[in-house]
């Protein structure tokens, strides 16, 4: 259906692609794999107008074509879902399902009578019941996912190109995906998968093709595969090695017998928390476990002062913080990596050492001005511990891989000496390198007496990284696991059950 | 060898238009000046230089506070009115010295700059709307205390707007020195790099714990003290107060300077040194179109395609 051979892209300095064979069949689900910065992203670009290709040929149907324009490509027939939703918040569901393509009464006017009427039946199709009428942006993030997905099928893609499609996205909803993945397939469709998420490429993946530094290392069957051998060749690495460190980075149990530094009592915010309480004591990593919405990240932000709370109030090392503050939060001792590393975390703008030395400002200059000997040691430090790769410390951050970027927040709040770090989704969105790593500085830091709030859609490292788990459901605390009981099995059951006022943190 | 040589083309292009787009404005004051140097009669002289430099310095100066609101993804509309108030409460307490007065007169200035900052961080109005309406208000009140036109007269102002030192106007030396000020406290003090953190990325910055609230209030009380440095300059230059023209179209004149020295209207990005250049080539643009006799209307035509060309210059810059 789309293939291309022999594809080189190369940019100021960096070599992105070079000599890559590619090839989607229609009716295949073909996963495109490899850690960031391998050159995926690039594939994608090129393969939707995007980018042009310095050299190489991509065949569309038999003939050799040329995408000036994604929407040339569009146009063609390849759609592309990115990882960041590209739909115009403001606009209504229906608005932007059919965006481009309205229907239009006799007087050339958007017909929005029968707008709605198309942009529900569409939905319904894929199992998504929302009001077509709300503005998009009032959707969760999932759900502003599947009506991306459902706009790429109705405008009938013959090849679909998914860039992690699900790394925002609850199970259940998950599973409608790969319900309308697989009728993609039934029609005839080719469909290029990208993700990080080993179940899902094996649950609903046909073919694989591995990229290492802009080459393909492998491509088959993922059948003929199994998951030790694709991450050794994700990774460049011995399976011997994979499989004697296990597939994440973390050691497991901590010492964690000492008083608690952090105590949240009942914290309460309106509609989204409910009496949370839990505590952290130093060298402890605490999972905070739960589906999409059940308030996870609402208790980290409460906790960091970024989300105001009603009643509830969180003491550090004995003394109490004021609530809704973050800067007095960040001055008790108390670090947020947010969520949504993109627009919460990231200064792009700004270069490597501004972000690293962002938020220590203060103990880093002299009557305003700042120390730039002591802010050009510090950033060296960091940059050395967390391997942090960039071009140099004053290349932008924006520029850098998500991996990367991830590290550079962690090194702007571990310039601050914190009591506690509150990290949710520390490795989404990032490559299965830079998720070791990151998953092993997590180990050290509480190791070396750091108290750790983790939370993590992947409940294999939630369960893997943690000491303990509490389990929210509804923004309100459900269980405790501790022991023997910090299991997936049980994360499971917890979730699923119905509350039993089991024990409050 | 062939796709080589096609990366390296690539890679030439990128660099011009990055050099376009960081050194442009350099290039647009470096070829103006070498037109007027072999075209112009008269123009090389310490005469004609004095007077352009004189004619720039209220610009530069408003220029500068413009640069840090726009530089926090702001704007700040009401600095022409704040000229025109700092212009009245200058001559209305001119009784007490020159010192006093404009003393007073940029206390006027920050008081309007902190009502702005108080509006867009404490209110959450948008730095257009909110300085617009102090914009609307300033102008007002300048013309409550002074109704109309009135002469200036007094020995320390005249001295503040005709003398100099060396040969250099008092004027320059004041603009070059706050340009000098400004540039430092953006690229040294804390308060500079977290204007520009702002300015790139608010949430980021608040959950960095930085006080948004407080930075925002220093820039456009910054911002309205400068102006009304301007506007006390701009009186002593005049040797007369008129609330009803001084300052007028200022903002945009301001604004102008700051877009073609490359300073991105999507903030996070401060460039004094540009702003400089940027009011320094609207400048000779209109003179020199003025010294070929040229009418004014090809004066606003020509800055139209001046900013036309830096926007287009900043396109890409904006992607990143």
């Amino acid at each position: 259906m789309l293939t291309v051979t022999g594809l080189c892209k190369s940019f100021p300095g960096v070599r992105a692609l070079s000599d890559v064979d590619f090839a989607a069949r229609a009716g295949e689900v073909h996963a495109l794999v490899g850690e960031n910065g391998a050159g995926k992203s690039t594939l994608i670009k090129v393969l939707t107008g995007v980018y042009q290709p310095d050299a190489g040929e991509v065949t569309y149907n038999g003939t050799p074509v040329r995408f000036a324009t994604p929407l040339q490509a569009q146009q063609a027939g390849i759609s592309t879902i990115y990882q960041e939703v590209n739909l115009v918040p403001l606009m209504s569901v229906a608005r932007n399902l059919l965006l481009g393509r309205e229907p239009r009464s006799r007087l050339r006017l958007i017909d929005f009578r029968r707008m709605h009427r198309e942009a529900e039946e569409t939905l319904r199709s894929l199992g998504i019941r929302v009001d077509v009428r709300r503005p998009l942006r009032e959707l969760g993030v999932g759900a502003q996912q599947m009506v991306a997905l459902a706009r790429a099928v109705a405008v009938d893609a013959r090849v679909v190109i998914m860039d992690e499609p699900t790394s925002s996205l609850e199970p259940r909803e998950v599973s409608t995906l790969f319900e309308v993945i697989r009728t993609l397939r039934e029609r005839g469709i080719a469909v290029v998968y990208v993700s990080h998420r080993m179940e899902e490429l094996y649950e609903i993946c046909d073919a694989v093709t591995v990229l290492r530094d802009g080459t393909v290392v492998h491509t088959g069957r993922l059948a003929d595969l199994d998951r030790l051998h694709l991450v050794s060749l994700m990774l460049g690495r011995e399976i011997g090695e994979v499989r004697r460190e296990g597939l994440t980075k973390f050691a497991g149990s901590h010492d964690a017998a000492a008083e608690p530094v952090l105590q949240a009592q009942r914290l309460t915010a309106r509609h989204r928390l409910h009496d949370v309480s839990l505590s952290l004591r130093p060298g402890e990593v605490v999972g905070l476990g739960g589906l999409l919405g059940s308030g996870r990240s609402e208790t980290a932000r409460a906790i960091a002062g970024a989300l105001p709370v009603d009643s509830g109030r969180v003491v550090v090392a004995g003394a109490p913080v004021r609530a809704g503050s973050t800067p007095a939060a960040i001055r008790a001792g108390i670090s947020l990596l947010p969520e949504d590393r993109k627009t919460e975390g990231i200064v792009p703008g700004l270069s490597v050492r501004e972000n690293i030395a962002l938020a220590a400002l203060p103990g880093l200059s002299r009557f305003g001005l700042v120390d730039d000997a002591r802010i050009d040691r510090i950033v060296d430090t960091f940059m050395k511990r967390l391997r942090i790769k960039a071009s140099s410390p004053h290349q932008k951050v924006g520029e850098l891989s998500g991996g990367n970027q991830q590290k550079v927040l962690l090194a702007r709040w571990l310039a601050l000496h914190p009591k506690v770090l509150l990290l949710d989704e520390p490795t989404r969105g990032i490559d299965v390198g830079a998720k070791a790593e990151v998953q092993a500085l997590v180990d050290e830091l509480a190791d070396e007496g750091l108290a750790v709030l983790l939370i993590s859609s992947d409940t294999e490292e939630l369960i893997e990284g943690s000491d303990r788990v509490v389990v929210l459901k509804d923004g309100a605390v459900v269980r405790e696991l501790t022991g023997d009981a910090v299991t997936e099995d049980e994360l499971m059951r917890a979730i699923a059950d119905v509350p039993e006022g089991g024990p409050h943190g | 060898m062939a796709d080589v040589s096609l990366a390296r083309v690539t890679v030439d292009r990128d660099r011009a238009l990055r050099l376009l787009q960081n050194y442009g404005v350099y290039g647009g004051v470096m070829v103006l000046l070498v037109f007027n140097f072999a075209f112009t009669a008269h123009f090389a002289s310490a005469e004609n230089f004095r007077t352009q430099a004189v004619q720039v310095a209220p610009v530069l100066i408003v220029a500068l506070g413009m640069a840090l609101a726009i530089g926090t993804e702001g704007v700040d509309l009401s600095v022409g009115s704040v000229m025109a108030l700092s212009t009245s409460l200058l001559s209305l307490y001119l009784g007490y010295g020159p010192w006093i007065a404009t003393l007073i007169a940029v206390v006027g200035g920050i008081l309007v700059g902190a009502a702005n900052g108080a509006l867009i961080a404490f209110v959450g109005v948008q730095p257009i709307v909110a300085t617009l309406a102090l914009m609307v208000g300033a102008r007002g009140l300048a013309l409550v205390l002074l109704p109309q036109l009135k002469d200036v007269r007094n020995p320390g102002m005249a001295a503040l707007g005709s003398g100099d030192v060396l040969g250099i106007p008092y004027l320059v030396l004041i603009a070059a020195a706050l340009a000098l000020l400004v540039a430092f406290v953006v690229k040294r003090s804390t308060f500079g790099r977290r204007l520009l953190a702002i300015g790139d990325s608010r949430p980021a910055a608040r959950l960095a714990g930085l006080p948004v609230r407080r930075v925002l209030i220093v820039v456009y009380v910054c911002s309205g003290a400068l102006a009304a440095v301007a506007g006390v300059l701009a009186t002593a230059r005049l040797t007369a107060s008129d609330p009803t023209s001084l300052g007028t179209l200022m903002e945009l004149s301001a604004i102008t300077a700051v877009v073609v020295g490359g300073t991105p209207l999507s903030g996070g990005r401060v460039r004094i040194g540009g702003t400089v250049a940027g009011a320094v080539l609207i400048q000779l643009l209109t003179t020199t179109l003025i010294k070929h006799d040229l009418p004014p209307s090809w004066t606003q035509i020509a800055q139209a395609v001046v900013i036309v060309g830096a926007v287009y210059a900043a396109r890409e810059r904006g992607k990143r």
